[in-house]
């Protein structure tokens, strides 16, 4: 994303400390003492410490890290539900941290929708009566709200059971009515707190997947805490990684697999690290259907009808790769009454070849929002990488890596 | 040896027992009064309606809130009670019970909610609990009289003290033990406090709190029959009466009737309770 960004909640020095006695810990933590020192001196617990960074508007951002990193707690504060020791939060410039209750109630109720790692649905509420709820307390009337939660249902493909209890719902629907609850007051910014951790892991590539359909489509923004980085590869436009209460590292996927910050996050990559022994072939996508030569412009455009592509890559019959065609080019050329599709074929693309590191297709694949063409030596098309995949197959070959040494 | 005095503790409760019963006298007087006046309405209203058709009300109320074998054992247990001639106590004993309850409910569940929210006044409240359910039963009945004279009116007050106990507790471990996470989300959505009470916290902990009712009747059950002592009627009258002529078998048959007042109250509270788990009803 390149365009100019505007910051949609900016957190400055943000510090929470549980326990008591919380200014001895501060007084510590200013010192620049870690939080075991911290623990063991004052008893206090530091749940997170000087934390400074920005949420831009329709971002997904990541926090991730593993349990006890402090990531939960940093979520809370964003909306208070842990009450901030010191710091600022600042939600469209205006600082919540010191708002009152009531206000803060308003600022609840507005900006923030939140997801939970166990769905905590209402089991005394019907699914529709769950996604009414933040409706309901903000007193909007019963049609208005009917409306508004069968909208957020139908966005995340829940219509059918609105009447049915969460005990009814699978782990996989719980959560998408949890999800629904949160988008039903169309909150500017979505809270979710291990959101996919509980389900099983195919519906929990399918969930992301949604997510990230739902993200593309409604432009929220979205802070997505989770302990796995195959899932904050997957959705993060950015990764905040914490360890032991502070902030790590800051940046895009590329970035931290790339330029490890400190030892702490080269080591949380190594796994991935191993990866500069994988290669394009093995995180490309099969291409299913092609455009030939030969192909008239009606066919590439029925061909991309039946796959919802909106470009196909052009070879010939031997599959040697010859360039791409795009659906509007097509569309023209029908209208023109052509009979071939030579004339549109764009041939500018460039090929990434089999044996290609993985590493090496960031920097292309990150400024082109095509997928990239995959060729084999003797110019064959043999795949696609996108640029989901290319994370897809990372996060992949990381657990694989991890599962592999804990046998 | 130094000589230690006693502690006039007695002394002392009598002086402010005094004090207390002077100053609310009128009051008091008043609310016995119309206590007692509703108690024997409710006795007259129901002592008015044929037996049989009394019955057959609570046995299908019982069939209603509870299912067929408490039913039937409403059928046969009130059946059984009338035919020994023990109809008019059962009701007296039934209308205490219920009255008992409705005012340690109506004064125990607000406090159970205010010390599940408020730990100040559990840690005030629980200690005093405490007390109440160690304290022997009968102590209760001495105060009532200067308050409220022999009869039904003190039967009532003793009865509620000594049965609230449970209503307080349960209403406040049902309202603590809803899971952090609902009542996390019901924060995250900017609910007030009486939101989050109203919509989340109590209709949760409604299960508890009715086994709490549950535990409120049988002990103002037993503790009605204690206060025949003071003057009570219904079957702890009658076996207060058979203790003192020592006729074992007219005692027999009061106790029985008890038992099976409280096994019928008890099988459609629980059934209440039952039915409640399922929401969708």
């Amino acid at each position: 994303m390149s365009e100019i960004q505007s910051v949609k909640i900016a957190v400055r020095g943000l510090t929470k400390i549980f326990g008591d006695a919380p200014e001895d810990a501060l007084d510590l933590l200013h010192k620049g003492e870690t939080k075991q020192t911290i623990f063991e001196r004052t008893g206090q617990t530091v749940g997170v410490a000087d934390a400074n960074f920005d949420v831009y508007e329709g971002e997904i951002l990541v926090v991730m890290g593993l349990s006890g990193s402090g990531k939960s707690s940093l979520i809370r504060c964003l909306n208070r539900l842990n009450e901030p020791t010191s710091g600022e939060i600042l939600i469209d410039g205006q600082d919540i941290v010191g708002l009152k209750h009531r206000d803060l109630l308003q600022v609840r109720r507005r900006k923030f929708g939140m997801v939970f790692q166990h769905f905590a649905l209402f089991p005394h509420r019907t699914i529709q009566q769950n996604v009414e709820y933040g409706l309901e307390i903000q007193g909007v009337a019963p049609e208005e709200r009917a409306e508004k939660a069968l909208t957020a249902l139908s966005q995340v493909g829940l219509e059918s059971s609105v009447d049915s209890y969460p005990d009814q719902l699978s782990g996989g629907m719980q959560q998408r009515v949890g999800l629904a609850r949160a988008l039903a007051v169309e909150p500017d910014v979505l809270l979710m707190d291990e959101a996919f951790s509980a389900l099983d892991p195919l519906i929990r590539r399918d969930m992301q997947q949604e997510l990230i359909a739902l993200q593309s489509r409604m432009r929220k923004t979205i802070v997505f805490i989770t302990h796995d980085l195959d899932e904050a590869l997957f959705l993060g436009n950015r990764i905040i990684l914490m360890k032991d209460a502070r902030i790590e590292q800051v940046g895009t996927a590329e970035d931290i697999l790339s330029n490890p910050a400190t030892t702490y996050v080269e080591r949380f990559v190594a796994e991935v690290d191993k990866t500069k022994l994988l290669t394009a072939g093995a995180v490309m996508r099969k291409t299913r259907t092609v455009a030939f030569v030969n192909d008239g412009p009606r066919t590439v455009l029925r061909k991309m009808e039946d796959e919802d592509l909106n470009l196909l890559f052009v070879v010939e019959s031997d599959f040697t790769l010859r360039g791409v065609v795009r659906d509007d080019a097509a569309l023209k050329a029908v209208q023109r009454g052509e009979r071939g599709i030579q004339e549109i074929i764009e041939t500018s693309i460039e090929p990434v070849g089999i044996d290609t590191p993985v590493r090496e297709l960031f920097a292309p694949l990150s400024e082109s929002s095509m997928p990239a063409p995959v060729v084999d030596d003797a110019g064959r098309l043999k795949g696609m990488v996108v640029r989901a995949s290319l994370l897809q197959g990372l996060a992949d070959q990381s657990s694989a890596t991890t599962t592999e040494e804990a046998a | 040896m130094i000589d230690i005095p006693r502690l006039p503790l007695a002394d002392w409760i009598d002086e402010g027992l005094d004090a207390l019963t002077d100053q609310f006298a009128p009051a008091t007087k008043l609310v016995s009064d119309l206590v007692e006046t509703g108690i024997e309405s409710a006795v007259d209203g129901l002592m008015w309606l044929p037996p049989w058709l009394t019955i057959l009300l609570v046995s299908a109320l019982a069939w209603r809130l509870a299912g067929r074998r408490t039913a039937l054992l409403s059928l046969f247990g009130f059946a059984l009670l009338w035919n020994l001639g023990l109809w008019e106590p059962t009701l007296q004993t039934l209308v205490l019970v219920l009255i008992a309850t409705l005012v340690a409910v109506a004064i125990g569940a607000p406090l159970g909610i205010l010390a599940a929210i408020s730990g100040g006044v559990y840690r005030v409240l629980f200690p005093i609990l405490d007390f109440m359910q160690t304290m022997p039963a009968f102590v209760y009945l001495i105060p009532a009289i200067p308050f409220f004279g022999l009869g039904p009116v003190a039967a009532v007050f003793s009865t509620v003290i000594f049965a609230m106990p449970p209503a307080i507790r349960l209403t406040t471990l049902g309202i603590r033990q809803v899971p952090a996470d609902l009542v996390e989300a019901a924060d995250a959505f900017g609910s007030t406090k009486w939101q989050k009470l109203v919509k989340v916290q109590l209709p949760l902990a409604i299960p508890t709190i009715m086994a709490g009712i549950n535990q409120t009747i049988m002990l103002a059950l037993s503790m009605v029959v204690i206060a025949a002592m003071i003057g009570a009627q219904g079957l702890g009258g009658e076996v207060w009466r058979a203790i003192q002529r020592n006729e074992a078998g007219m005692g027999f048959e009061a106790g029985l009737a008890v038992v099976v007042l409280a096994m019928v109250l008890d099988r459609i509270t629980q059934g209440i309770i039952r039915n409640r788990r399922s929401p969708a009803n």
